[in-house]
């Protein structure tokens, strides 16, 4: 983390360009992780999940990096001038002058402030829920639960598809794609559950949660062999769909990224599709710490990658490569990010005591 | 060991013995059915007839008939044949994804749903087909060595991917139901009265002993099904939303399609379950096993993708005003204020207010409120299709051709033969076949039976 911060230090004197454009991709990154676990959360919450309660604390502890993910994201408004081009249209751009009563600064700033402020209330409300629910018991905490899950959900799908459009998708203003939203929404939920599964290893690892057993690694490997399949169908209709039509102010998106960056186009899907695809295919390999982490660790850095992807070649003309810059930024908020999980969880007990599918955890296959 | 937590709501309700539940579910085949059925059949035969009698007048006369103009080439064919397609989605749906995400509840239901599923796709098919004007020549799709030069076939052409999606998904759900079928098929067996209906159900159940090592290899095949039939749900919907999104036409090409129409399938689908399953489980007394909380799950699913579909439709409307694109941003003002707003508008009401109703939990476990609302979603669903295709043909990049579709008589009575055919062979169904999976029904009796549970 220390290295990290200098790093990044030296970053900002250099070039500024450079700085804000990886602060947005590590700050976005880690924004989607933090908020994977309030959606591992409610999702389970609704469909009414027993097995997921002997890691649901996992997911909770994310969450609490949620309000820093939030600073890090407002302190990027100081550098919106260096990302985003709407932010100095030019006379003549017809096109993005007819979109000033979306994309303007204060409007831009309001809706930030809206989306953290219903991600981080939502977020806590499910926390404390949980606490009280260890405390006290009862059904009453579990009926509360499912209501703010489903509040959450809703405006969740909401915000998650406007907020993509904002932070990443105006990076490029003339551009746009109705499928954004849900691809990046994808990539969320594949790249927070390889963290919960990488973190779930560890502790059980360390001994710290003594009751995970296979199903609940089979359980998780499934979900890591589904979702990053069901991103790649969402990256692949995406790209079908424009390449296939071919219309210039769609595939002007694709153009600098196929050309300028070749190798990293393909790289990711090797990593986020290839590799855990063939490495979890069978029963026996989602049921292996092993296989598990070789596809995490690969689903974890294909989607910061795919982000980048996402940003550099829309903030930059001409290729460039990944730098202490970005790099060194991902290991200052990973860092913090560690920091902050790992304190939330230390010296407690990692189940939710009274929570009244508990016990069918113990007790199921997969 | 499962452990099935006592919060949960007992998925067979009443004091049920393996006995009891073979029975239950046997009785309609065994018995004679009733005045009702009788009559009920004879309606949907005529209909079924009428539409026939429909698509041999097309056959004779040419696709001339229909209300198809240079403007609009596809309209209410190709509407039904989505809207069909989409109604199969439900059965794959319920057989395979929940089998994955281990639904308790798919087991009353899966039967039922599934030969939905087929009937579905088979009506489905008929549109492209008898589009195609010289039926005769369909055999021209698929890719064999010939000398037609390079239009056929053409692979590049989604119509063909559609030829292989489509084929593909009806020989897998076809596998499935039949392979789920076939314990069920031996219990009937060993039921059954009269020697000839012996016969012909030992011969369905391929004779089946229900030994250790059959049931072994059963479920291990049910099991390599579901992985299969799985990507077929997003797929086969997916090639469907292609046909129109690869095109260049505004309102069409859009990159959310995809999943758009699969979740959209997956919500109609739902809607036409519960519309066959409510009268069902009525007729056949089957309250004990399609119970209030099946009901209410498959109300959860339909607002999860109806909601889904809902934000595609508002994420279509803002994009077309975000494009900046003039054509993409008129398609959508005709539509809602062009010839075709009342279209628009119905199926705006159906398929994103309608549903909503949902959020309150006496109305998801009201039965008739629950019914109302199928109907509802299954004339929006029908109307989200037709909104697709109609007015973004009708007025396309020219002004000078614009023009206004309008069905003849053919159309629709092929449309009504369709569900003719639809509801007679799910009503012959129901007679031959057990509307409900005795065995994995047994299966979860330990777990989920109200009675075992309280044991």
């Amino acid at each position: 983390m220390g290295a990290g911060l200098l790093l990044v230090f030296l970053g900002l004197i250099t070039n500024h360009e450079k700085f804000w454009s990886s602060w947005l991709l590590n700050g976005f990154y880690f924004t989607l992780i933090a908020l994977s676990g309030t959606v591992f959360i409610s999702i389970h919450t609704l469909a009414n999940s027993g097995w997921h309660t002997a890691i649901s604390k996992i997911p909770e502890a994310i969450i609490k990096f949620l309000p820093i993910s939030a600073v890090i994201m407002l302190l990027l408004l100081l550098g919106t001038g260096n990302l985003y081009h709407w932010t100095h249209v030019e006379e003549g751009d017809t096109i993005l002058l007819g979109k000033t009563s979306w994309l303007n600064l204060p409007f831009f700033i309001i809706r930030m402030i809206l989306y953290f402020g219903l991600w981080i209330f939502f977020s806590y409300k499910l926390i404390n829920i949980s606490l009280k629910e260890e405390e006290e018991g009862g059904l009453e905490h579990h009926r509360n639960r499912i209501r703010y899950s489903a509040i959450f959900i809703v405006l969740f799908a909401i915000t998650s598809s406007m907020a993509s459009w904002d932070w990443i998708m105006s990076l490029d203003p003339h551009w746009y794609s109705t499928l954004f939203g849900w691809y990046i929404f994808s990539g969320l939920l594949v790249s927070g559950i390889a963290v919960i599964t990488v973190l779930v290893i560890y502790l059980f690892k360390n001994g710290f949660m003594p009751w995970i057993n296979e199903n609940h690694f089979h359980d998780l490997g499934k979900y890591l062999f589904g979702f990053s399949i069901f991103w790649t169908y969402l990256w692949f209709s995406q790209f079908l769909l424009i390449w296939y039509s071919n219309i210039p102010e769609e595939t002007v998106y694709y153009a600098p990224r196929m050309d300028n960056y070749p190798v990293l186009f393909y790289l990711i899907l090797v990593l986020n599709f290839a590799i855990p695809f063939l490495v979890l295919m069978t029963r026996d390999a989602k049921r292996n710490i092993k296989y598990l982490v070789i596809s995490c660790g690969s689903i974890i850095i294909g989607h910061w990658l795919n982000l980048y992807l996402l940003i550099a070649p829309s903030v930059f003309h001409e290729h460039v490569t990944i730098g202490f810059s970005e790099i060194g930024m991902a290991l200052c908020f990973g860092g913090l990010f560690m920091f902050v999980v790992f304190r939330s969880l230390s010296g407690k007990i990692l189940l939710p005591k009274n929570h009244p599918f508990l016990e069918e955890t113990f007790h199921y296959t997969s | 060991m499962t452990h099935e937590s006592p919060h949960r709501e007992p998925l067979i309700s009443g004091r049920k013995t393996y006995r009891q539940i073979t029975q239950d579910i046997c009785s309609p085949i065994l018995g004679k059915p009733g005045k009702l059925w009788y009559i009920v059949i004879s309606v949907t035969t005529l209909v079924f007839l009428y539409g026939l009698s429909m698509i041999i007048y097309t056959l004779w006369k040419g696709i001339g008939v229909w209300g198809l103009n240079k403007t609009v080439g596809w309209g209410w064919d190709i509407t039904n044949f989505v809207w069909w397609i989409g109604i199969g989605h439900a059965g794959t749906f319920i057989s395979a994804i929940l089998l994955l995400f281990r639904q308790k509840w798919r087991t009353s239901v899966n039967r039922a749903a599934e030969a939905m599923t087929i009937f579905a796709v088979i009506c489905a098919g008929l549109f492209p087909v008898i589009h195609m004007g010289r039926v005769w020549l369909c055999f021209y799709v698929f890719p064999y060595p010939n000398i037609r030069g390079p239009l056929w076939v053409n692979f590049n052409s989604p119509l063909l991917w559609d030829v292989f999606a489509i084929s593909t998904y009806f020989l897998v759900s076809l596998l499935f139901w039949y392979v789920g079928l076939i314990p069920d098929l031996g219990t009937l067996r060993d039921k059954v009265a009269s020697p000839l209906k012996r016969k012909v159900y030992s011969w369905l159940s391929f004779g089946w002993n229900g030994s250790a090592k059959h049931w072994e290899r059963h479920e291990s095949l049910c099991l390599i099904l579901a992985g299969l039939a799985t990507p077929l749900v997003l797929s086969v919907h997916s090639i469907v939303s292609m046909d129109f999104a690869t095109s260049v036409i505004p309102g069409w090409h859009t990159t959310i399609f995809p999943p758009y129409f699969v979740s959209g399938a997956v919500f109609s689908g739902f809607a036409m379950v519960l519309t066959l399953m409510i009268i069902t489980r009525k007729l056949m007394n089957l309250k004990d096993y399609i119970t209030i909380g099946h009901i209410e799950a498959m109300n959860k699913v339909i607002i999860l993708t109806g909601s889904i579909v809902g934000m595609a439709y508002l994420t279509e409307l803002f994009m077309a005003w975000y494009s900046g694109v003039q054509y993409e941003q008129y398609v959508f003002m005709n539509r809602m204020q062009g010839p075709y707003a009342w279209a628009y508008w119905t199926m705006m009401t159906c398929n994103l207010g309608v549903p909503q109703l949902f959020w309150f939990k006496k109305i998801r476990r009201n039965v008739i409120a629950t019914f109302i609302i199928a109907i509802f979603i299954n004339i929006g669903m029908w109307f989200e299709r037709f909104v697709i295709i109609v007015t973004s043909l009708s007025r396309d990049y020219l002004p000078s051709s614009w023009t206004y579709y309008k069905p003849t008589f053919v159309e629709v009575g092929i449309f009504l033969g369709t569900l003719g055919f639809f509801f007679t062979a799910f009503l012959l169904f129901t007679r031959f076949f057990p509307v409900i999976a005795i065995s994995e029904i047994k299966n979860i009796m330990k777990s989920s039976g109200e009675y075992e549970n309280r044991k």
